[in-house]
């Protein structure tokens, strides 16, 4: 629901702005929602109003709501599964334990299908990030307006609320795979890995350049590959439940199509968030394994 | 869509919950797992085993109703032989205590034919002195001719 002068694309970008905590540069000149403009004449660190200021932080920025719903999602996904872990007995299981362990079992097979080497990292790895990643995704079926409402009541004034909406969550999630990636690579493969790089495609001591080019880019496309994959999707999801959302700002005999769209991308959305972080689970054990492989 | 330090603390985040779900989540819950399969295997073998113990103790259990029937047979069999071995024993008995009785009883018979005999024959030899007396009108000597009816009386 848009609130009161706000164009629908004014509300669209509001919903897409992160909850930003940075650094503005010297000599950066903040416009006040006044109209009232000042010249800042040191680095200050402060919250963006607005996109412009979050861009001119640079680097230097956090997503303050991701990183809040991000981490806070990873705790509960701590808790609800260290709580099993605890209650865990050879024993008949019951309620959450149950569904946990389904969840482990599904994790575990799934592992255990792809990644053939032994490495005690790989499962609980695949673990966290299913059910993290689907918890973060899960955010998205809360309806948009909701938490972000609620928080603007009590004064905050941009909340994204699907961390996995913020490419740099993904991102983060990626890159750590690359890290795993490469150190298993050379853990694993040694003097196997720089030959992989340098003398795969064509196996003649002429073509290194062209090979180390190839290889390089294929191992990079795969971090890339992973986060912004997931990115894509749920940024694209959030993005048309927020069409959705303004579309009831459109007028009384739009609320029943709206309410229908609604209904219908969020089922259809249940679906696509659970396989997203089935993709990026697999992916990992995929990768990861192929980083054990030494041909 | 800015790339930003939120990737850092992404990156430091995503390590500790792997972390954290390494030391404390996986192993306790996969070892409760693992455990629970192994029970269930054993129970299944256990219940195998008892289904087996079953039969065998079924088939034990035929074989001896068998081997019972048998001697219960046997048993009925020599009782049978033995009951009969006694009703022989005690027709024999009765036919030999019938016979003694049946001896006693002649000689008693016998006895008492005899004396009624004697008896008979001392009657005879008086009756016949006394008849011969009335015949002969006279006395006769009784020691003379009691000798002669007597050894008449004799050959009664």
């Amino acid at each position: 629901m848009a609130a009161e002068g706000q164009t629908v694309s004014e509300y669209i970008i509001h919903h897409l702005t992160n909850l930003t905590y940075g650094k503005l540069p010297a000599g950066f000149e903040r416009i006040g929602s006044d109209g009232h403009s000042e010249v800042l004449t040191a680095d200050t660190w402060t919250f963006a109003h607005g996109g412009a200021e979050a861009a001119a932080m640079g680097f230097m920025a956090i997503h303050v709501d991701s990183m809040i719903w991000s981490i806070g999602l990873g705790l509960v996904f701590c808790f609800l599964f260290r709580r099993v872990a605890v209650k865990a007995s050879s024993g008949v299981p019951s309620g959450f334990v149950n569904i946990a362990e389904m969840v482990v079992e599904f994790v575990d097979s799934n592992v255990k299908d792809t990644f053939h080497g032994r490495n005690p990292l790989i499962a609980p790895l695949a673990l966290t990030i299913f059910v993290w990643v689907f918890l973060m995704n899960l955010m998205d079926l809360i309806p948009v307006d909701l938490i972000p409402w609620l928080l603007m009541l009590a004064g905050v004034e941009y909340q994204k609320i699907v961390p996995s909406t913020d490419v740099n969550i993904t991102m983060g999630m990626a890159v750590g795979v690359f890290v795993l990636m490469i150190y298993y690579s050379i853990k694993i493969k040694g003097m196997g890995f720089v030959k992989e790089l340098t003398m795969n495609p064509f196996n003649h001591p002429l073509f290194i350049p062209v090979n180390l080019f190839m290889e390089v880019v294929g191992l990079l496309a795969k971090p890339f590959s992973l986060g912004l994959r997931l990115f894509g999707n749920m940024y694209a999801g959030e993005m048309i439940f927020i069409l959705i959302a303004a579309l009831y700002g459109a007028g009384v005999m739009w609320m029943l199509p709206a309410g229908l769209l609604q209904l219908g991308w969020s089922i259809f959305h249940i679906l696509v968030i659970t396989l997203q972080a089935f993709i990026f689970m697999v992916l990992t054990v995929v990768y990861l394994s192929m980083a054990h492989e030494d041909h | 869509m800015n790339i930003n330090l939120t990737l850092i603390g992404q990156m430091l985040a995503f390590a500790v919950f792997v972390l954290f779900c390494m030391k404390y989540v996986w192993p306790p819950i996969l070892a409760a797992m693992a455990e629970r399969a192994e029970k269930i295997a054993d129970g299944l073998a256990a219940a195998d085993r008892a289904s087996h113990d079953l039969e065998l103790a079924q088939e034990k259990a035929v074989e001896r109703l068998k081997e019972a029937k048998t001697e219960a047979a046997g048993i009925v069999d020599s009782a049978n032989k033995r009951a009969n071995q006694l009703v022989e024993e005690a027709k024999q008995q009765a036919v030999t205590e019938g016979d003694r009785l049946k001896e006693a009883a002649q000689a008693d018979i016998d006895q008492e034919v005899n004396r009624a005999r004697e008896q008979l024959r001392g009657q005879v030899a008086a009756l016949a002195l006394a008849g011969a007396e009335k015949v002969l009108g006279a006395e006769i000597d009784h020691q003379r001719h009691s000798a002669l009816v007597d050894k008449l009386a004799a050959e009664l």
